[in-house]
């Protein structure tokens, strides 16, 4: 018999469950097609270059609504990676921070941090989400309120206003002559880098510490402000302007209440899980570690950076990125906040508008599937390169 | 000389002094604060912080929870009972409680059944999660399902008679041929309990009466907390065999049979639980045969099941890869076969590592049934978004009833989470 | 019902049959109860009441239905759906028709295959504000955050008025009406746009609705009605004609209070034809003869319906205006039924 004899056994496994699995694709596909012929549909994704006809108000890249489906998609897409970026570098502060300091010896402190990390942990992060926006459409004032010649909020320093739509802070205005000086920027950020490679090699070659702290700054800020002034002062600053409009300040750079309640929610829901990794991580050097570190008579300071640190990483960037990845896919729930991303435009607006549900779902899941498997493989190229090197 | 020098001196003494003690500032509480709260500026700084934090919160929420007002038939009412005055309007809960815990569909004379479900529920999970409970119970474990949903749903006690009948006829079976051959067991079974679904589903159709002893409650009445709860127990208790069946899948040498338990893990982890929520809302209804409709409640189950079985696979292939190779030889040694290996040796290790990992995944998922509410089922945070907010009367009272729906959440998600540290604990000990 | 009860048992929560293609009177009949889809909560329109019962104007159009095709017009099962979710939701069957204040537009009757049954209510999109800000037009609103309830034709309204107008404008999309209000009442957006009917709807739940005005401009059509499926022109006419013997039987003075009187027989003849107690046109669409006295006694005629959920003595406070009879200015016109 085909299961008895080892040799084929595996073979008919295979064969039977090939089977199954064209049976069951045959099965759901028919029953497809036959529910959307009864039902007088097809599948077609022409719908994406027609013309969307909404608008949005939160965009990186210009669009209208004349703009075609396509095009609202994109927009989806870059405002999910915006909210996922933010949020992944605030979440990382936080989870740090948290888990820092629940390590600390300071008792209150460190039962603060795991009240934090247990309160934020437990309750959904979609309840968290509407909480924040909640709060801030009820605590903040009105954008109305800093309008007008005498208005009834000040601006901070005259720059900033948060509002309940938004928070309004000055935009940079690139003028001519702007390019040489982001240029010269770039290039001091490389000198840093570069200096600090070089006071590296140099106390290992003959053992001679440079400072690495205030030259780094000075390398840092000084040629950027002189070509700054050398070239005229080419950047200027875009204010919110409180006359221009009955409704709304004018100008300025606006980051949505929307934007900002989905960035928040997620950073401090996935920091309390990030805190929790930091702590694990940390503790799960042995004592001996450090013990030994300071026999040898390394500083703390230097303790926790050649010693304890490169070890915890190891322990830690895994299920950070993996924290990342939850991020990515928790940002789909803008759709409660009404903040457009990817579910927002492709799998709200444009699907009821056009009701081509399945063909937006799957372009939906297509995006999401892109992003994890290359988040994925950022993570398997970092654990193949910290790999113990076992003998 | 030295006698004289004894006597030279005017006083010896002779007993030891009562030990003093240490000096206030280095004992008890002024101690315990110099070492824990003001141990250097650094943490005095933080300290001092951290009592800025507490009290600025306390003194904004403490009045508004004290000064609440409980008895009150509108959110007009409550404003002109409080007069201006700091207070939360908890009469909002009063009022719909029971929205809030069934939905507002399920028929109100009819609560007492999932209350009971609820409680046979703690009764029936008890022996999984407590190893000292006596095992007789877990006969009732498995006959909870059956019970349960004939509580909640209703209607003809025979169709859950026969799905009962059904699995019973498949564990004989097993029970019976699955010595000889895992694989002729395991398919008998599943050909007697469909043999016996068929028949029994036609009998009860001849046989079921009108109007049944338990009315019968569509699954679209179900709602508010009930909901959340029936969709964690379900898909979470579903998605556990799944998951192992997908982990031993990805740990296979046969290449088919990796590769799609690859691919079905990988997909589903890859995309978020709302696109799924969607496919079952939007685009679930079209893999259905034309001439049957699943309703709502059952495509929301297969596909959570589904996402949280592919996240449970991944638990369990960790708990497998952590077993030393020498248990797989071990097994293989004595001359045992796949099943056996797997069914004696490797999953009862496997799984006893994977179980705070399975309970942080079901601690998740939990959480993640308020998604739920996007797809215009009417669970806690549905109930709260939709009927309650919107009505004339409660129209504005945000803080309570998200209040009231994170401490739900937080009391469950928080017990489950120490449950999982007991037990590490538990489990770490026996190792030693 | 055999297969129902199989099923059921297969897989713990049951399926109830339906069918996507043909002969949906005969699956309703069978099953016992129609599948109504309706919005998730519009208070006058369609919305669970306190103890669980839904109220509202489309749902009493789907309790006529009901009443007309079972004789029972507590026999319906309302199926909550959201903008995303009621299309597929009508197209694959999961409910034999959607009575969602949905918009009859030319891609939704054509190119996703619906069938239109009539028009229960004649709406068009406007605009509320708070009063204190001054704005009497539509016009002056250039640069103001809008709140739309999205799902709807809304979005693409705004657009085109905003875009023609050549105004700016920040769209701020909300889910549900319940968060619509919430960002509008705190100022997080300084007008609330969607069908006129929904912001008296809304209004009417404001703790001071006087404090905000609905402004003139009216900057769409919206006919909203009751869909099924194409493809099925039996349930189609029944739905079409159950909404039209709801709006003849206000233009002909048959009310639920004297439906018993003259279903005993009248000198008008058209009225006897609706009642039937002359000619077979129940019998034509495959009922009885009494399926529209069912329909129009369950919540009244049209004009009943209309007072009794959205009217002027309720707090939504809607006036007639197009809705009213054709003889009386309005757009109601029933064709004879004869």
């Amino acid at each position: 018999m085909l299961l008895s004899d080892t040799r084929y056994r595996s073979l008919t496994f295979q064969g039977i469950a090939l089977l199954l699995l064209i049976v069951a694709i045959a099965y759901l596909s028919s029953n497809l097609i036959r529910n959307l012929e009864a039902a007088g549909l097809n599948i077609s994704y022409e719908f994406l270059g027609n013309p969307s006809g909404y608008d949005i108000n939160q965009t990186l890249i210009p669009y209208d609504s004349q703009s075609p489906h396509m095009r609202a998609a994109w927009v989806g897409i870059l405002n999910t990676l915006l909210v996922s970026f933010l949020a992944c570098a605030t979440a990382t502060i936080f989870g740090v921070v948290a888990g820092v300091l629940r390590l600390s010896n300071n008792w209150l402190i460190s039962k603060l941090m795991a009240v934090y990390v247990e309160i934020f942990r437990n309750i959904p992060v979609l309840i968290w989400i509407i909480i924040i926006f909640t709060i801030m459409t009820a605590v903040l004032p009105g954008a109305r309120s800093y309008l007008g010649e005498d208005p009834e909020a000040k601006m901070l320093l005259g720059m900033f206003a948060f509002t309940n739509r938004g928070i309004y802070v000055p935009a940079p205005i690139w003028g001519p002559g702007s390019m040489v000086v982001v240029v010269v920027f770039l290039a001091s950020v490389v000198g840093v880098f570069a200096y600090r490679r070089y006071a590296t090699k140099l106390l290992y070659a003959t053992g001679k510490l440079l400072p690495t702290g205030w030259p780094s700054l000075l390398i840092l800020i000084v040629p950027t402000v002189l070509m700054f002034f050398i070239m005229g002062r080419p950047i200027t600053l875009d204010m919110p302007d409180p006359l221009a409009n009955r409704f709304n300040l004018r100008g300025g750079l606006q980051i949505g209440a929307p934007l900002i309640a989905l960035w928040f929610a997620l950073a401090i829901y996935t920091g309390a899980f990030i805190a929790e990794n930091v702590r694990a991580g940390i503790q799960a050097i042995s004592r001996g570690q450090s013990e030994a570190a300071a026999s040898l008579g390394l500083r703390p300071g230097r303790i926790m950076n050649l010693v304890i640190l490169p070890q915890a990483l190891r322990i830690i960037i895994p299920p950070l990125i993996s924290n990342y990845l939850n991020i990515t896919k928790n940002s789909s729930l803008a759709i409660a906040v009404g903040y457009a991303d990817i579910t927002a435009t492709l799998g709200g607006i444009t699907l009821n508008q056009t009701g081509r549900a399945i063909e937006c779902v799957l372009l939906m899941m297509l995006f999401y599937l892109t992003i994890s498997l290359a988040i994925s493989a950022v993570m398997n190229v970092y654990n193949n390169s910290v790999k113990l090197k076992e003998r | 000389m030295s006698d004289a020098h004894a006597h030279s001196i005017a006083f010896v003494r002779m007993e030891t002094l009562p030990e003093s003690p240490p000096p206030a500032r280095q004992t008890g509480m002024p101690k315990w604060l110099r070492d824990n709260l003001f141990s250097g500026w650094a943490n005095t700084l933080l300290t001092l912080v951290g009592i800025w934090a507490i009290y600025t919160i306390l003194s904004g929420v403490l009045p508004w929870i004290l000064n609440g007002v409980w008895n009150a038939s509108s959110l007009t009412e409550c404003r002109e009972i409080l007069a201006g005055q700091t207070g939360a309007c908890f009469a909002v809960l009063k009022d719909r409680w029971h929205q809030l815990l069934f939905g507002f569909q399920y028929p109100s004379e009819l609560y007492w059944r999932p209350i009971l479900a609820f409680f046979m529920m703690l009764v029936a999970i008890a022996p999984v999660l407590f190893f000292d409970l006596p095992r007789k119970l877990l006969i009732f474990t498995a006959l909870f399902p059956f019970i349960a949903y004939y509580l909640i749903w209703g209607g003809p006690l025979a169709t859950p008679l026969v799905a009962l009948a059904g699995c019973a006829a498949a564990y004989v079976v097993f029970d019976r041929y699955g010595k000889e051959s895992f694989a002729a067991g395991f398919l008998g079974g599943v050909a007697v309990a469909l043999v016996v679904w068929i028949i029994g589903g036609i009998v009860v159709g001849m046989v079921a009466s009108e109007t049944p002893w338990m009315t019968a409650v569509p699954s679209r009445d179900l709602g508010g907390f009930m909901l959340n709860m029936m969709l964690g127990v379900t898909c979470v208790s579903l998605s556990i065999p799944l998951g192992i069946v997908l982990a031993l899948g990805r740990q296979s040498d046969m290449p088919l049979i990796k590769g799609i338990c690859v691919v079905f893990i990988e997909f589903i982890r890859g995309v978020p639980l709302i696109t799924l929520l969607f496919v079952a809302s939007v685009m679930l209804a079209y893999f259905f045969p034309p001439d049957s409709t699943v309703d709502l409640f059952l495509r929301v189950v297969i596909m959570i099941t589904m996402f949280s079985s592919a996240y449970i696979a991944e638990v369990i292939r960790g708990g497998l890869a952590a077993l030393p190779k020498g248990q797989y030889e071990a097994a293989d040694s004595l001359g045992l076969d796949y099943p056996q290996a797997m069914r004696l040796i490797i999953l009862p290790q496997a799984l006893k590592i994977s179980i705070p990992g399975i309970v942080n995944v079901a601690v998740g998922l939990f959480k993640d049934t308020t998604l739920v509410s996007v797809i215009s089922m009417f669970d806690l945070i549905g109930m709260i978004r939709g009927p309650i907010l919107a009505s004339t009367e409660w129209n504005g009272v945000y803080w309570e009833l998200l209040g009231f729906a994170a401490c739900l959440f937080f009391v469950v998600c928080y017990g489950i989470s120490q449950y999982s540290q007991w037990l590490e604990r538990r489990l770490a000990t026996d190792h030693r | 019902m055999k297969k129902t009860v199989f099923f059921g048992a297969l897989t713990v929560a049951g399926i109830a049959a339906g069918a996507a293609s043909a002969a949906t009177l005969d699956d309703v009949k069978a099953r016992g109860t129609l599948n109504c889809g309706v919005t998730t909560g519009l208070v006058g329109f369609a919305a669970p009441d306190a103890n669980g019962e839904w109220q509202g104007f489309d749902v009493a159009v789907c309790r006529a239905v009901a009443a007309a095709v079972l004789g029972d017009g507590s026999a319906v099962e309302f199926v909550p759906t959201t903008g995303k979710t009621r299309f597929t939701a009508l197209a694959s069957g999961e409910i034999d028709m959607l009575a969602r204040n949905t918009t009859w537009t030319f891609s939704r009757d054509v190119d996703l295959k619906f069938e239109f049954t009539g028009v229960n209510y004649y709406d068009g999109q406007g605009f509320m504000i708070p009063k204190e800000l001054g704005v009497s037009s539509a016009k002056d609103l250039d640069g103001a955050t809008v709140c739309i309830q999205t799902g709807t034709t809304t979005e693409l309204n705004l657009a085109d008025f905003f875009r023609s107008n050549n105004i700016g404008y920040e769209p701020v999309p909300i889910e549900t009406n319940a968060e619509a209000q919430q960002q509008y009442l705190a100022g997080a957006c300084d007008v609330y746009t969607t069908d006129a009917s929904g912001l008296a709807a809304t209004r009417a739940t404001f703790e001071a609705p006087g404090d905000h005005v609905i402004l003139p401009e009216i900057i769409s059509k919206e006919p909203l009605g009751p869909l099924v499926r194409h493809g099925d022109p039996e349930w189609g006419d029944i739905v079409r004609w159950t909404l039209n013997a709801l709006i003849a039987a206000e233009e002909l003075g048959i009310s639920s209070t004297n439906i018993e009187e003259l279903a005993a027989g009248t000198n008008n003849p058209e009225i006897n034809r609706i009642l039937g107690t002359e000619g077979t046109l129940g019998e034509m669409m495959g009922l009885d003869a009494d399926w529209a006295k069912r329909a129009i006694a369950v919540g009244g005629n049209y004009g009943e319906i209309f007072a009794k959920n959205i009217g002027e003595s309720t707090p939504i406070g809607l006036a007639r205006g197009l809705n009213a009879q054709w003889t009386e200015g309005g757009l109601l016109y029933s064709p004879p039924f004869r």
